[in-house]
């Protein structure tokens, strides 16, 4: 079993990281605060290839593996957890048409997304529904030449800026999931309402909006296999993007880490540096103990992913636990700078705000273990 | 046109440097390798003239042992053309590694018009490897070159020395330039790139390919060291106003004399 | 006893300290000097008093300007016709472009940037520093002669009391050669301030500054001794410089050689942005001051007092 990257993986790790280094930590801070949208160092990432991992080569896509996807969200994630939510947005919201579309719409919606800079949109939850997803009330009905989509979706990623929304709705709530289907929605069509920005707790640079689809029509052609074959495609998208989301809490959770030890080894109390005060040694060997247990599970997750296996478990395991993880790592951090941790001087504060929401996103970690225990229990 | 780009891989600038119990150079194992930093621009500048006259061969050179993140490769994701890699050690002395730089050039079978390298590499802090490969090659050359036009085969350069002051040469390629910060911004080694440089043609040659021998060292090291602790502060009580002015004299002077900042 | 060159670089007709520093560290060797161009008696005699046995005048057309090609084809000329075992210079701008061009016409070795040497038995064993300083490593030359060795201005020292030497000037006719590389104008250095992430030397206000008009003094220290001028949060904070100048936690992180701190705590959120710099002076009035605990030289008084004295003592040891 070899447990060490590739040198290609290594080489796509430094550049992941130089460009989280250079591009997105001077900003991160700023950028949180006023809750602007990274556009610029979106772009740049696009324009170095970080974006869109999931379209594959035959689309023009890098090629990359799951493996190499979650190489990349970790080191972007170690920048900014709320600007790399924007990036992988593009991927929750592509990577349907990666799994469930035919050659003609792979063609059509995903290799422009490699010849220029594009953000996408993935519609899923709604005012009534997040954890309960299967009860989505948005109706997509046949309208002859159109599927027409009427409904409500909330919490948004990339609502304000995104060229392209691919929505879940169903043709019949009645059928439950059964109903679901998935259809790629052009952001210019008619109909489409987005609302105002969300003010949220953290991930604050990234844009998140509840977006009304009102008589929204919709080519045939558009929708992403059958009605009704959408929560297969969901379920299918969620072990390729579970492992993804993961990484993002694992590239946190390392940033807290590294800063941990850094003001640890500086700040002295009682006459030494803290470094040497078992409590702190404690949380730090805890969060090393934890961040090494999550790359494992994230590398895993999508390994299986790349070889074929179903992961469902697995990338349940890895999101989970990486997030779970990564709010006490974060929290902890805030703890071992004490005062100056609680200040917004300081980086640390902001990482414990952005943990939060990777427990509570892409799936609940409460929801997270139905689907272990579900698993299991079979 | 052929353009060559002499990089050296050394240990992260964030390294910690230890040297071995035998003193004889410092441990390796756990090192994180980079391109050397002033390197970056000598590529850049190499792209950035390939950008305007797209026919010219890029080929970037470096004499040194494999480690992880190749260097070479990084020059190449980053968009030169090919590499050649002459496998030696991580303390060869500047005129051995220049000769093999040489050796290495001339064995591609292309003149070199533009030679570009950083003006000094971060682990010996030598500043001599690209002048002294100039002369070997006879070969004009500018050093810490932080401004660079080209206009036909004229190559027009600003050197930066000290006081902040710059000498402007004007040049007749074929030259040899050493680059220093502010030269330009060195592009990131896109994702495309990176793949893209796995097809190009790198080639591995030995010291004994390019005619360097353990008799071609110049300069020894031994003794590696940590440096001396820094002594602990110096406190100079400065309120009693008749001897402030010797006290502020004292202190100027061991800026001078002990500190050696000024 | 080893037969040594020494070469010198004139600044605006005086001998750069570095030669002297050389000079008084060669005695007990037989120590020349070259010098490209011509040499006042009176800087002859600083030469002789130092150590110097010989000055030799190079002159010679396309040698009033440098260029590497130039000045390293006269001198190897120069040196053919001798006998030395070793060539020393210091690592200037101007040595470091040209020695390793200057040896490799010699097929020798260049010793750089050494800091200290000895010449037990006439042979040259240095010290230099290697990784940005980060250890020292012991220094030999070996293969053809002469050996050449580059020395790090200020490393040595000046010897106190060094042995002169009979100084008798002499002119040499050069021969610069082709030169293909040459200075076509030389363009002076821009009056702008380096910025303060760039800068080696820095001088900082704290909110003992009292108000943004008294950073005039530490703006007067600074041109004195070329340091960019920075400011503390609670300067900040309190008006008396814009945020551009903040040096700490959310400022700027700096890593000067020299670091003046004036009137400045030294609260923790400052010293994460100046913690790397090699030395650190500070100046405050209150001895208990977090500053003193990091600072290498740390001065108990009133900055409006100590920092003019400061800049005037600056003024002389630099003779501005």
């Amino acid at each position: 079993m070899d447990f060490a990257l590739t040198s290609e993986q290594r080489e796509i790790r430094e550049l992941a990281l130089k460009f989280a280094r250079n591009e997105m930590i001077p900003l991160a801070q700023e950028y949180d605060e006023k809750g602007t949208f990274p556009t610029e160092i979106f772009k740049k990432a696009w324009e170095l290839g970080l974006i869109n991992v999931c379209i594959p080569a035959e689309y023009g896509g890098p090629g990359f593996t799951g493996l190499d996807g979650v190489i990349i969200g970790e080191s972007l994630a170690y920048g900014c957890m709320g600007m790399n939510t924007s990036f992988m947005a593009n991927d929750l919201a592509l990577l349907p048409i990666v799994i469930g579309g035919t050659d003609e719409q792979k063609k059509k919606f995903l290799t422009p997304f490699t010849q220029e800079f594009k953000i996408a949109s993935f519609c899923l939850t709604e005012p009534g529904n997040g954890s309960d997803a299967g009860g989505i009330k948005t109706s997509i009905k046949d309208g002859g030449d159109n599927w027409i989509i009427n409904g409500e979706k909330m919490w948004i990623t990339n609502a304000g800026y995104a060229d392209l929304f691919v929505v879940y709705g169903t043709i019949d709530v009645t059928l439950k999931h059964k109903g679901i289907s998935a259809v790629i929605v052009d952001a210019k069509t008619a109909g489409i309402v987005l609302g105002k920005k969300e003010d949220k707790m953290g991930h604050r640079s990234s844009d998140t909006r509840g977006v009304r689809f009102n008589n929204v029509k919709v080519p045939k052609e558009n929708m992403l296999g059958k009605p009704g074959e959408g929560w297969a495609i969901a379920m299918s998208t969620l072990d390729h993007s579970r492992p993804l989301v993961a990484s993002s809490a694992l590239g946190g959770a390392q940033r807290a880490l590294d800063l941990s030890i850094q003001y640890a080894k500086e700040r002295i109390q009682f006459g030494v540096p803290i470094a040497k005060h078992q409590a702190v040694q404690f949380m730090i060997a805890e969060m090393g103990m934890k961040i090494e247990a999550s790359r494992l599970l994230v590398h895993k997750a999508a390994w299986m992913c790349d070889q074929g296996i179903k992961n469902t478990e697995v990338a349940s395991y890895a999101k989970a636990f990486a997030s779970d993880s990564c709010m006490q790592i974060t929290t902890d951090a805030v703890q071992i700078y004490g005062g100056y941790g609680y200040s917004k001087e300081y980086p640390v504060e902001k990482l414990m705000r952005d943990a939060k929401l990777i427990q509570i996103y892409e799936g609940t970690s409460q929801i997270q273990r139905l689907v272990m225990s579900r698993e299991l229990l079979k | 046109m052929n353009i060559f780009v002499c990089v050296k891989q050394v240990p992260d600038t964030e390294t910690k440097i230890i040297p071995t119990s035998d003193g004889s150079f410092i441990e390796t194992a756990s090192i994180k390798w980079i391109m050397n930093p002033y390197d970056e621009y000598a590529v850049e500048q190499a792209l950035l003239i390939k950008t305007t006259i797209p026919e010219a061969n890029v080929t970037v050179v470096r004499v040194g042992s494999v480690k992880d993140t190749e260097a070479l490769r990084t020059a190449m994701a980053m968009g030169a053309d090919e590499a050649s890699h002459v496998a030696a050690g991580d303390n060869l002395d500047s005129y051995s590694i220049a000769k093999a730089l040489k050796g290495a050039i001339e064995k591609t079978g292309r003149k070199p018009d533009i030679i570009l390298a950083g003006k000094q590499a971060i682990d010996d802090d030598c500043l001599q490897v690209p002048q002294i490969l100039a002369e070997m090659f006879n070969l004009p050359s500018v050093s810490v070159i932080v401004g660079f036009e080209m206009n036909g085969t004229t190559v027009k350069v600003k050197r930066e020395v000290e006081g902040g002051a710059l000498e402007v040469y004007e040049i007749a390629t074929p030259v040899v330039l050493a680059c220093n910060k502010g030269l330009n911004t060195p592009r990131y080694a896109s994702l495309p790139g990176i793949m893209k440089a796995k097809k190009k043609p790198l080639a591995q040659l030995s010291l004994a390919d390019v005619g360097v021998t353990d008799a071609d060292r110049r300069v020894k090291y031994s003794g590696f060291k940590l440096p001396p602790e820094k002594p602990a502060g110096k406190k100079f009580d400065a309120t009693d106003a008749a001897k402030q002015k010797d006290v502020v004299a004292q202190v100027v002077g061991l800026l001078r004399t002990e500190a050696k900042v000024l | 006893m080893a037969n040594v060159l020494v070469f010198t670089e004139l600044h605006d007709g005086h001998v750069k300290p570095v030669t002297l520093e050389i000079l008084g560290k060669l005695a007990g060797q037989s120590a020349d000097i070259a010098v490209i161009g011509d040499i006042s008696a009176e800087q002859i005699a600083i030469l002789a008093k130092n150590g110097a046995q010989n000055v030799h005048k190079l002159k010679g057309a396309n040698l009033d300007k440098y260029s590497p090609e130039g000045y390293a084809n006269a001198l190897a000329e120069f040196i053919k016709s001798k006998n030395y075992d070793y060539v020393f210079g210091g690592a200037t701008s101007m040595g470091k472009d040209l020695l390793p061009r200057l040896s490799t016409k010699f097929q020798a070795g260049l010793a750089s940037d050494v800091v200290n040497f000895t010449m037990d038995g006439g042979v040259f064993a240095g010290t230099r520093p290697l990784f940005a300083g980060k250890c020292l490593a012991k220094v030999e030359l070996t293969g053809p002669k002469p050996h050449f060795v580059s020395i790090r201005p200020n490393a040595l020292g000046m010897t106190p009391n060094p042995t002169a030497g009979a100084g008798a000037a002499s002119d040499v006719n050069a021969n610069a050669g082709e030169i293909r590389a040459a200075i076509k104008e030389i363009i002076k250095a821009a009056s702008t301030k380096v910025d303060l992430t760039e800068a080696n030397i820095i001088v900082t206000g704290g909110r003992a500054m009292k108000n943004a008009e008294n950073f005039k003094i530490l703006n007067d220290l600074a041109d004195v001794i070329g340091a960019t001028v920075g400011a503390s949060r609670a300067a900040v904070d309190s008006g008396f410089a814009p945020h551009a100048m903040q040096v700490g936690q959310t400022g700027k992180t700096v890593a000067p050689s020299l670091y003046i701190a004036c009137g400045v705590s030294g609260a923790i959120q400052h010293l994460a942005g100046m913690r790397t710099s090699k030395v650190i002076v500070a100046i405050n009035t209150d001895p208990d001051a977090p500053i003193f605990t990091k600072a290498d030289y740390g001065i108990v008084g009133d900055l409006f007092t100590i920092v003019p004295i400061l800049t005037e003592e600056f003024k002389k040891l630099l003779g501005r």
